[in-house]
């Protein structure tokens, strides 16, 4: 392997820093964002309106209290795991291959925090008291109960959004100095001067860097996996058939890490097709998805297979009852939809040429992503519209409102991950650079 | 302070390498002749240059464990201040329930380590600085992009104008800039 050569260097920053100086494709992306703002005007009217008149206008009652507003929360803060996950074990591991992938996929995470973190605010009957989940000094000598995972939430998602934003801004400081030094036009100076907080690349600062950035890749490992457990634990503490199987804090952790490499595979295929990366985000990146997707979809499926089995070997007959309903009952569709689009063409990924085909990769994510949709949903509607007493029996159907709000949530999702493609740097060049240094990145030697 | 202050007329001289492996050997040859006030400049971290430059700083690591500790005893004493304050007795269930607050106990724990971290590593850093000599220098834009620098301070005890610049020369740069300072130059 020759030397790499100084032009390898700049060739990665033209190519990534220059994409937010000036946007190869301006009307594409207007329309992509006009798009997502419709999506978001419609989160607006449907929040409007709950709001307006009171959950009363989502369909979800007793039993079934928790209804799409609660599994599309789970589902996207579970979406969100993959970012972390990615960025900081490929980091600890030492894998170059990171480089390309971490940053985006820390900022999927950030904004799917953000939607899984607003879903249990208009869930509340009355959100404008939503501060009462925090502890605080006041006259009604009345404290959050912290013995619940109901509190544990507010406390896990609140530490979660602000771990993965720092992680993601302290990754994103060197980058931001690079496009400052690019930058030609007045707002464009100021704008990412103030940002990259003047860095300026000397060796003491990375030597700090370097500390801080591992030391929280280390810490977000744990917090990752200590969050969606307490999510799981959600359930657990509700002594009701079908969700108190001891599997559950893995096979939550597991299925967030699953559905969100997903999500992960089919951001990568689309921003590498559309800012023309295809030198930064390579057929490796695209196996290395494909491996993880496959790795966690197993260990998905055997949280299932776990499930069924404990069912079955403990004999209870209202846990059996359970079974029975989500295998032949009113909501067997999203038993059986999440079983075959979570794992039949996952399948596929045995074979390096599905894994490497960004097409098939973006379907099987594709696939994924809704089969993980379909299990949040089956968990939580499955298990409560029947427990134990037959008068209490009912059903779910979502209303228009929540269909509105889901839609427009992930309008909420796509509007600021549209204005980080265009505005903030996508990949993380410099280490992509010190990859080529070390001798670790090929293509550039 | 590693740095030359504001009252410095000179800030220091720095040379322009336009290859990684020329700033590290660089940093080597001046630590062998004793320069002392030394800082490198590069696009990317450079592992080399934390170790000839022996930049270890192990207050950061330090301000994790403080800050978790800190965030976690926070994290506890809350709950259980306010469960001594405000009893609830549920069937004799104990008011001090040490399983059931560990979480929150980890989560703020995990809030403290990071925060004080990272918050950390930019007060060390002295970090925001939006302006800083070294950005007077003509190409240090390239710092971020393809170019790496070298400057020996003026406050180092062997730094004089012209042995440094000769010094300097010997490493075969790309350039050369005398650093001065706003105030000293008006």
């Amino acid at each position: 392997m020759s030397a790499p050569s100084p032009e390898n260097y700049a060739v990665v920053t033209r190519e990534v820093d220059t994409i937010p100086i000036a946007y190869p494709h301006p009307v594409i992306w207007a329309i992509c964002f006009g798009a997502a703002l419709v999506l978001f005007t419609l989160f607006l009217i449907g929040v409007g309106a709950t709001f307006r008149y009171g959950i009363g206008m989502w369909g979800n009652d007793i039993p079934v209290g928790w209804g799409i507003a609660i599994s599309n929360y789970i589902w996207f803060l579970g979406i969100g795991h993959a970012g972390t996950l990615i960025s900081a074990l490929l980091l600890l591991t030492g894998t170059s291959r990171r480089n390309a992938l971490s940053r985006f996929a820390e900022a999927m995470t950030l904004f799917a925090v953000i939607c899984a973190g607003l879903y249990p605010l208009i869930h509340l009957g009355r959100p404008w008291l939503f501060y009462w989940m925090a502890p605080y000094p006041n006259s009604m000598t009345i404290e959050p109960q912290f013995r619940s995972p109901l509190a544990w939430d507010f406390f896990a998602v609140l530490t979660y959004l602000t771990v993965s934003a720092l992680f993601w801004y302290i990754g994103i400081i060197p980058d931001l100095a690079a496009v400052r030094d690019r930058a030609r036009k007045r707002w464009q100076q100021v704008f990412y001067g103030l940002l990259s907080l003047g860095w300026r690349g000397s060796a003491r600062h990375w030597a700090r860097w370097d500390e801080a950035y591992r030391l929280t890749a280390v810490i977000a490992i744990p917090l990752v996996v200590s969050v969606h457990s307490e999510i799981s634990l959600l359930f657990a503490a509700g002594p009701i058939p079908g969700w108190t199987s001891t599997v559950f804090p893995p096979y939550f952790v597991l299925g967030a890490a699953f559905s969100g490499f997903a999500v992960v595979s089919m951001i990568s295929v689309i921003l590498r097709h559309a800012l023309k990366l295809g030198d930064l985000v390579t057929e490796r990146h695209l196996d290395l998805l494909g491996k993880l997707l496959l790795a966690t979809g197993l260990m998905t499926a055997y949280g299932y297979w776990s499930e069924v089995f404990d069912t079955l070997y403990g004999g209870d007959s209202q846990e059996l009852a359970t079974l029975h309903d989500r295998i032949a009952g009113e909501y067997a569709w999203s038993y059986w939809g999440a079983l075959i689009a979570n794992f039949v063409p996952l399948q596929l990924l045995w074979w390096k040429r599905f894994r490497v085909n960004p097409w098939s990769l973006f379907l099987i994510g594709l696939a994924v992503a809704i089969g993980m949709w379909l299990e949040r949903y089956m968990l939580l509607v499955v298990t409560l519209y029947r427990d134990y007493l037959v008068s209490s029996w009912g059903h779910y159907h979502p209303s228009v409102w929540e269909w509105m709000i889901f839609v427009g949530m992930i309008g909420v999702f796509l509007a600021p991950f549209l204005l980080f493609v265009r505005f903030l740097p996508v990949i993380s060049a410099f280490e992509v650079k010190a990859a080529i240094f070390k001798g670790e990145e090929p293509r550039h030697a | 302070m590693h740095e030359p202050g504001g009252d410095q007329p000179i800030f220091g001289m720095m040379a322009e390498f336009d290859r990684p492996e020329r700033l590290v050997e660089a940093a080597r040859q001046a630590r062998q002749a004793r320069f002392r006030a030394l800082d490198a400049y590069s696009p990317f971290p450079i592992e080399e240059l934390t170790e000839i430059l022996e930049l270890h700083d192990n207050r950061v690591p330090i301000l994790t464990a403080v800050g978790g500790f800190l965030g976690a005893a926070l994290g506890f004493t809350l709950q259980a201040y306010t469960n001594l304050a405000f009893p609830i007795d549920i069937g004799g269930r104990p008011l001090i329930a040490i399983p059931a607050f560990l979480l929150i106990t980890f989560e703020l724990g995990v809030l403290g380590a990071v925060l004080a971290t990272i918050l950390g590593m930019l007060v060390l850093n002295r970090l925001p600085r939006l302006h800083h000599p070294v950005f007077d220098v003509e190409t240090f834009h390239l710092a971020s992009t393809d170019k790496f620098f070298l400057i020996i301070f003026s406050i180092d005890r062997r730094f004089d104008a012209e042995g440094t610049r000769e010094f300097l020369m010997g490493l075969r740069p790309h350039r050369i800039d005398l650093l001065t300072q706003p105030a000293a130059r008006s």
